[in-house]
C-alpha cells in the first residue's frame, strides 16, 4: 500500500471533529572514518507515521513506525481515545484547508550504499595520499533522502522531498598536534570534492607547522562561516515569539513585549530564510508533530515564504505559531530550516590580508548556553585558530575556551566577507542548509586556553 | 523489588523467525561475524506550561539491523519493514556495504570471544509508566504547576516529563538469543521569575533525577510538591543575591552537579574508541590515552571511580549489550589512577583485553552500536562524612547544587560548569546564594584537587536521558552516582562579566 493510500484510508477511517496525518519516510546511506581507515558505516530504511485526531479542541497524537493495513483502524481509534482524557488546547486553531502540491503525488527516492560509488575510491586514493604525508584523515559522509507527506481531514494533501547530506573531513599530523577540519552540507552528494577540501585540510596543516601559544583575553577575530553559522544558528532557535513576549530570552523587552523593530546589529546585517532559496530547497509547508512554543499541531501546512528576521541590523521577526499571532494580533511566522546572511564583502584572504592582528577561528565546538539573559554562550575553539599580523597567517595558536553571545557579536561585526554555503560543525546535525559569510568581530572573550589539539 | 515479565506485545512480534531468516542468510553468505537486533521503543513526551497541556505525544518505533563482517569489513542494514524477507534482504544490503567500501578498510575487524547465552533480562521497575492514564500525569504535572505559580514567587513554569519502555531482541551467529526490556523516565519543572520593570529573570528547576524506574518514582518516591513550596523562594532569593567575585574558590560540589562533571571529564575522557581516536572528527579524542593506563594520576587518592552496567535502576543497566556481552562492574580510577577503561568486542580485541566489558550500545534499531558510556560512578568515602563536615572545613568557598550549563574540550581538558544554585560559604557555615557563578579547570587539575568524599549518606545515583555522540548522532541513557565532595581552589567566573565588553 503506498503511503498516500495509507494517509486517505486514515482519514476515512477518522471519526474525530479533525485529522492529521503525518509521514516521513527516508533512506540512508552513511560511511564513518578514522586513522584513514573506516570505523563504522550502513544503509538505514526508516519511517514514521503521526496521526493526529481532535475532539472538541481536545488532542490526541500516536506515532508510529510499524502500520500495516489491518492495525490502521486501531491507531485511529487510539488517537481518538487519546483526546478523551486531554483539556482543551491552548493553541487550538481550525486547520488551515483545502491546499495540496505536486509532491503529494511524489515518491521517496530511495538510495543505497551505491551513492558513495563514485566518492569511495577517491576517498581510498586521499587516504593513501595522506598515509605518505604522515597525516591521519578522520570523517564522516552521510547521505539520506526524505519524502514528507501531509493530509487533513480538511483536505491538505502536500508533500515535499529532500535530499540532505555532508561530508566532514578532519586531517591531523599523526602526533595529533596539528589539525584542521573542513564539511559541506549538500543536497545531492553530487556536488563533493573531495580533492579540493584535502587541499584546504594540508594548506592549514601547512599554517599549523608554527606553533605559537597565546594566553586568554579579548581578541578581536576573523569567524569563517561555519563557526559563524553556529552561533546565529542558537540565535535562530532563540528566535522564538511566545518565549520573548513572556520575558524569557535575549529578545525580550524590558516592561513586557519583544524587541521587533530594534536596531540590534549594524546596517550591513540581513539575515533571512526562504525555502526556495536556491541550492539551499527546503519544505515549503510546515510539519510539526507536537506543539510547542516554536510551533503548533495547528500550524500543519503553513506556507513557509522569504521571512526576514533581520533587516539592516533591525530585529524584523520573531518564530510566531498561529495561535500566538492571533492572541497577539500579528502574522503568524513559521520556522524555515534554512538560513542565509548575505553579504559580498571580500573574500577571506582579503579580510586576512587587511588584518593588522586577529585570530582567525575555522570552528567552533561545545556551545551551550551559560545565561539566557545575554544569550552568553561558551564553547570552544576547534582545529584551527591562528595568528594573523599584519595581513599574514604567522602560526597555529593553542584552543580557547570562548564566552560570547551571539547578539552581542553581531552587534560588533566590524566587516562582513562573501557568503557561501557552510556547514555549522557542532549543530550541523540539526541544520544542515546555511549560507553565512565570514565575520571580523572586534572584541571576542577566549576566556582561558585549552590544552586540546 | 520484583521484575516484571517481558511485554507480552512484544513477545509475540515475529522477531524470532526474522532472526533464523537473517542469520542462515549471513551463513550462506559466508561472513565471519552476524548478528540481528530487533527493537520497539515506546516513548511518551509531556510538556506543561504553566497550566496548560502544552504537548503530549505516545510513539512507538519498531525496527531491526543487521550487522555483519565480511572479508574482514564491516556491514550493517537497518529497516522498520518487519517480515522475513525484509530481514534477508538486509543482510544482502549490509553485505553489499561492506564490499562497496571495502577498498576503505585497512584494519580486518576481529572481535573479542564472549559465552553463548540464551536469556532474558527485565530492569527492576513497580509500574509501567505506559499503564497510566494520561489523564493521572496530565493532572499530577498541573497540580505541580499550580503550586509554583500560587506562590506568586514565579511568573512561569514549564514541566517536561519523558517515559521510555525499551525492548531489545539480539540474536548472534554464533548461537546468542537475549530479550530484554528497560523502563526509564525523567521529569522536573523549571520556575521562571521576570523582573518586569528590569527585565532581569532567571529560572529554577526542581531536583529530581532521571531514573530506571517507573511510575512510582513520580507519583510517591520523589517529593515534587515539596520542591514546588521550596524552589520558587529560592529563586526570588537568588534573583537578589550577590553577585559572585570572580577568583579561587574551594568547591562543595552536590552530587546533583557534580554527576555531570563526572560524566564529561571522566565519562567520556575513559570511552577507549576516543582514546584511540575513532571519535576525532566528531565527540572528540581523550587525553587519557591508553599508555597513561595504570600510571595516569587522574585525582586524589580519595578517587575510586566504578563502570558498571549493574547497579539497581540505573539508566545503562541492562543484562547484555548490544553485541551480546554480559553485564559487568569494573574500576576506571582507583586511588586516583586511571586503571580501566570503556570497551566493545573489537577495542577488547584489538587492545588485548581478552573480553569486552560490556559498554556497545545503540539507540535505535536503525544504528550501528557504538561504545557507550555505562554507568560511571564517583564511590562513597569510607569515614562517612557528612555535607555539614564538608562545609565546615571551608574557610571561603561556594557550596554548588544541581546542574545547568556544561560545556568541554574535545580532548576533556578544559570544562566550564555552573549551576542551578550557589550558596556562599564564609568560615565553615552557608551565609546565603550567589548568582552568576560558573566554575572553569582543567580535568586532572580539578580532580587532584579532591580533599574529600562524603560518605554512603550523601550519595545520589544522578544521570541524564540524552548523552549524545557518534555520526550518525545517537543519544544514551546513563547514570552517574556521586557524593558531595570538596575541591579546593577552583577557578570561578562571574558569567555576567564574562558577557561583558573587554
Amino acid at each position: 500500500m503506498k503511503i498516500q493510500d495509507t494517509m486517505e484510508k486514515i482519514i476515512e477511517l477518522s471519526k474525530a471533529d479533525e485529522c492529521i496525518v503525518i509521514s516521513e519516510e527516508s533512506s540512508n546511506a552513511n560511511v564513518r572514518w578514522a586513522n584513514n581507515t573506516t570505523t563504522t558505516n550502513g544503509v538505514a530504511e526508516a519511517r514514521k507515521l503521526y496521526v493526529i485526531s481532535t475532539k472538541n479542541k481536545r488532542v490526541g497524537v500516536v506515532g508510529r513506525t510499524y502500520f500495516p493495513e489491518d492495525q490502521l483502524e486501531d491507531l485511529v481509534r487510539e488517537s481518538e481515545a487519546a483526546c478523551e482524557d486531554k483539556p482543551e488546547a491552548e493553541d487550538y486553531a481550525p486547520l488551515i484547508e483545502g491546499i495540496s502540491n505536486d509532491g503529494w503525488s511524489e515518491s521517496l527516492d530511495r538510495i543505497g550504499i551505491e551513492v558513495f560509488s563514485n566518492f569511495a575510491p577517491e576517498l581510498a586514493q586521499v587516504f593513501k595520499e595522506a598515509a605518505s604525508s604522515d597525516i591521519k584523515l578522520f570523517g564522516f559522509a552521510d547521505h539520506s533522502t526524505t519524502a514528507v507527506y501531509l493530509a487533513t481531514s480538511s483536505g491538505m494533501r502536500l508533500g515535499h522531498m529532500q535530499g540532505e547530506g555532508k561530508l566532514e573531513v578532519n586531517a591531523k599530523s599523526s602526533d595529533y598536534s596539528r589539525s584542521s577540519w573542513v564539511g559541506q552540507a549538500t543536497s545531492t552528494f553530487k556536488d563533493i570534492d573531495l580533492s579540493r577540501h584535502y587541499e584546504r585540510l594540508q594548506q592549514r596543516l601547512g599554517w599549523a607547522d608554527t606553533k605559537l601559544d597565546l594566553d586568554p583575553g579579548h581578541y578581536e577575530v576573523l569567524l569563517e562561516p561555519s563557526a559563524v553559522s553556529d552561533m546565529l544558528l542558537y540565535s535562530y532557535w532563540t528566535s522564538l515569539a511566545r518565549d520573548a513576549d513572556e520575558g524569557r530570552t535575549v529578545f525580550s523587552k524590558p516592561g513586557g513585549g519583544n524587541r521587533k523593530g530594534e536596531q540590534l546589529y549594524p546596517d550591513n546585517v540581513t539575515i533571512y530564510s526562504d525555502p526556495s532559496e536556491p541550492g539551499f530547497e527546503v519544505s515549503p509547508f510546515q510539519v510539526v508533530p507536537t506543539s510547542s512554543s516554536q510551533a503548533s499541531v495547528f500550524d500543519n501546512g503553513l506556507a513557509c515564504g522569504r521571512t526576514e528576521w533581520v533587516s539592516r541590523g533591525v530585529l524584523q521577526s520573531l518564530v510566531t505559531p498561529r495561535y500566538w499571532a492571533e492572541k497577539n494580533e500579528g502574522p503568524a511566522v513559521p520556522f524555515i530550516d534554512n538560513l542565509i546572511f548575505p553579504s559580498s564583502g571580500p573574500s577571506l584572504d582579503d579580510m586576512i590580508s587587511s588584518t593588522k592582528r586577529a585570530l582567525l577561528v575555522t570552528c567552533l565546538w561545545y556551545i551551550r548556553e551559560v545565561d539566557p539573559q545575554t544569550l552568553l554562550l561558551t564553547g570552544l575553539t576547534r582545529d584551527g585558530v591562528f595568528l594573523v599580523e599584519d595581513g599574514e597567517v604567522k602560526g597555529a595558536v593553542n584552543n580557547f575556551r570562548f564566552n560570547m553571545s551571539p547578539v552581542a557579536m553581531l552587534g560588533q561585526a566590524q566587516e562582513l566577507g562573501t557568503s557561501e554555503p557552510t556547514l555549522a560543525r557542532e549543530f550541523g546535525d540539526y541544520f544542515t542548509f546555511a549560507k553565512m559569510p565570514p565575520v571580523r568581530v572586534a572584541d571576542w572573550n577566549m576566556s582561558s586556553v585549552s590544552q586540546a589539539t | 523489588m520484583a521484575r516484571p515479565d517481558i511485554d507480552q506485545s512484544f513477545a509475540d512480534l515475529p522477531y524470532e523467525a526474522m532472526a533464523d531468516a537473517a542469520l542462515s542468510k549471513a551463513q550462506n553468505l559466508n561472513v565471519s561475524y552476524a548478528d540481528f537486533r530487533f527493537e520497539r521503543l515506546k516513548g511518551q513526551l509531556i510538556n506543561m506550561r504553566d497550566l496548560q497541556l502544552e504537548g503530549l505525544v505516545t510513539s512507538e518505533s519498531l525496527g531491526f539491523a543487521v550487522r555483519l563482517v565480511k572479508d574482514g569489513s564491516w556491514g550493517f542494514a537497518a529497516s522498520v519493514e518487519l517480515s522475513t524477507e525484509a530481514a534477508a534482504r538486509a543482510v544482502e544490503q549490509a553485505a553489499d556495504v561492506a564490499r562497496t567500501l571495502s577498498s576503505l578498510n585497512s584494519e580486518p575487524v576481529e572481535l573479542a570471544d564472549e559465552p553463548i547465552y540464551e536469556d532474558s533480562f527485565v530492569s527492576s521497575y513497580g509500574v509501567d509508566p505506559f499503564s497510566v492514564p494520561d489523564e493521572e500525569k496530565i493532572s499530577f504535572l498541573k497540580g505541580v504547576n499550580e503550586k509554583v505559580l500560587a506562590s506568586k514567587k514565579a511568573d512561569h513554569v514549564d514541566f517536561a516529563l519523558s517515559q521510555v519502555l525499551e525492548n531489545k531482541f539480539f540474536a548472534s551467529l554464533s548461537g546468542s538469543k537475549i530479550t530484554q526490556q528497560r523502563v526509564r523516565l525523567q521529569g522536573n519543572f523549571d520556575a521562571v521569575r521576570i523582573d518586569k520593570d528590569s527585565g532581569a529573570f532567571d529560572t529554577m528547576r526542581s531536583n529530581a533525577v532521571p531514573v530506571g524506574k517507573g511510575w512510582e518514582y513520580i507519583s510517591s518516591e520523589y517529593d515534587f510538591m515539596a520542591d514546588a513550596e521550596e524552589i520558587p523562594s529560592l529563586l526570588e532569593e537568588k534573583m537578589v543575591s550577590k553577585s559572585v567575585d570572580p577568583g579561587r574558590y574551594d568547591l562543595v560540589i552536590d552530587p546533583t552537579n557534580l554527576w555531570l562533571t563526572i560524566h564529561e571529564s571522566i565519562g567520556h575522557a575513559t570511552e577507549l574508541d576516543r582514546a584511540l581516536g575513532y571519535e576525532a572528527a566528531y565527540a572528540g579524542t581523550s587525553f587519557a590515552t591508553i599508555d597513561n593506563l595504570g600510571k595516569l594520576q587522574y585525582g586524589s587518592e580519595v578517587m575510586h571511580v566504578t563502570g558498571d552496567r549493574l547497579v539497581e535502576n540505573g539508566l545503562a543497566s541492562v543484562g547484555y549489550d548490544d553485541e551480546g556481552v554480559a553485564a559487568q562492574q569494573w574500576d576506571i580510577i582507583k586511588d586516583g589512577v586511571l586503571v580501566g577503561y570503556q570497551l566493545n568486542r573489537q577495542m577488547a580485541e584489538k587492545q588485548g583485553f581478552g573480553r569486552s566489558n560490556g559498554c556497545a550500545f545503540a539507540d535505535s534499531p536503525l544504528h550501528v552500536p557504538l561504545q557507550r558510556m555505562p554507568n560511571v560512578s564517583l564511590q562513597p568515602g569510607q569515614k562517612n562524612l557528612s555535607l555539614d563536615d564538608l562545609i565546615g572545613g571551608v574557610d571561603r568557598g561556594i557550596y554548588i547544587v544541581g546542574d545547568k550549563s556544561w560545556s568541554i574540550d574535545m580532548q576533556r581538558y578544559n570544562f566550564q560548569f555552573t549551576g542551578q544554585r550557589f550558596y556562599e560559604i564564609r568560615s565553615g557555615k552557608i551565609v546565603g546564594q550567589l548568582k552568576d557563578v560558573a566554575y572553569q579547570a582543567t580535568t586532572t587539575d580539578f580532580w587532584n584537587s579532591m580533599e574529600a568524599v562524603g560518605g554512603p549518606s550523601t550519595y545520589l545515583l544522578g544521570g541524564a536521558f540524552n548523552c549524545g555522540k557518534g555520526q550518525p548522532g545517537q543519544i544514551a541513557p546513563v547514570s552517574h552516582g556521586a557524593p558531595v565532595a570538596l575541591f579546593r581552589q577552583i577557578n570561578v567566573l562571574n558569567t555576567t562579566q564574562e558577557g561583558g565588553s573587554s
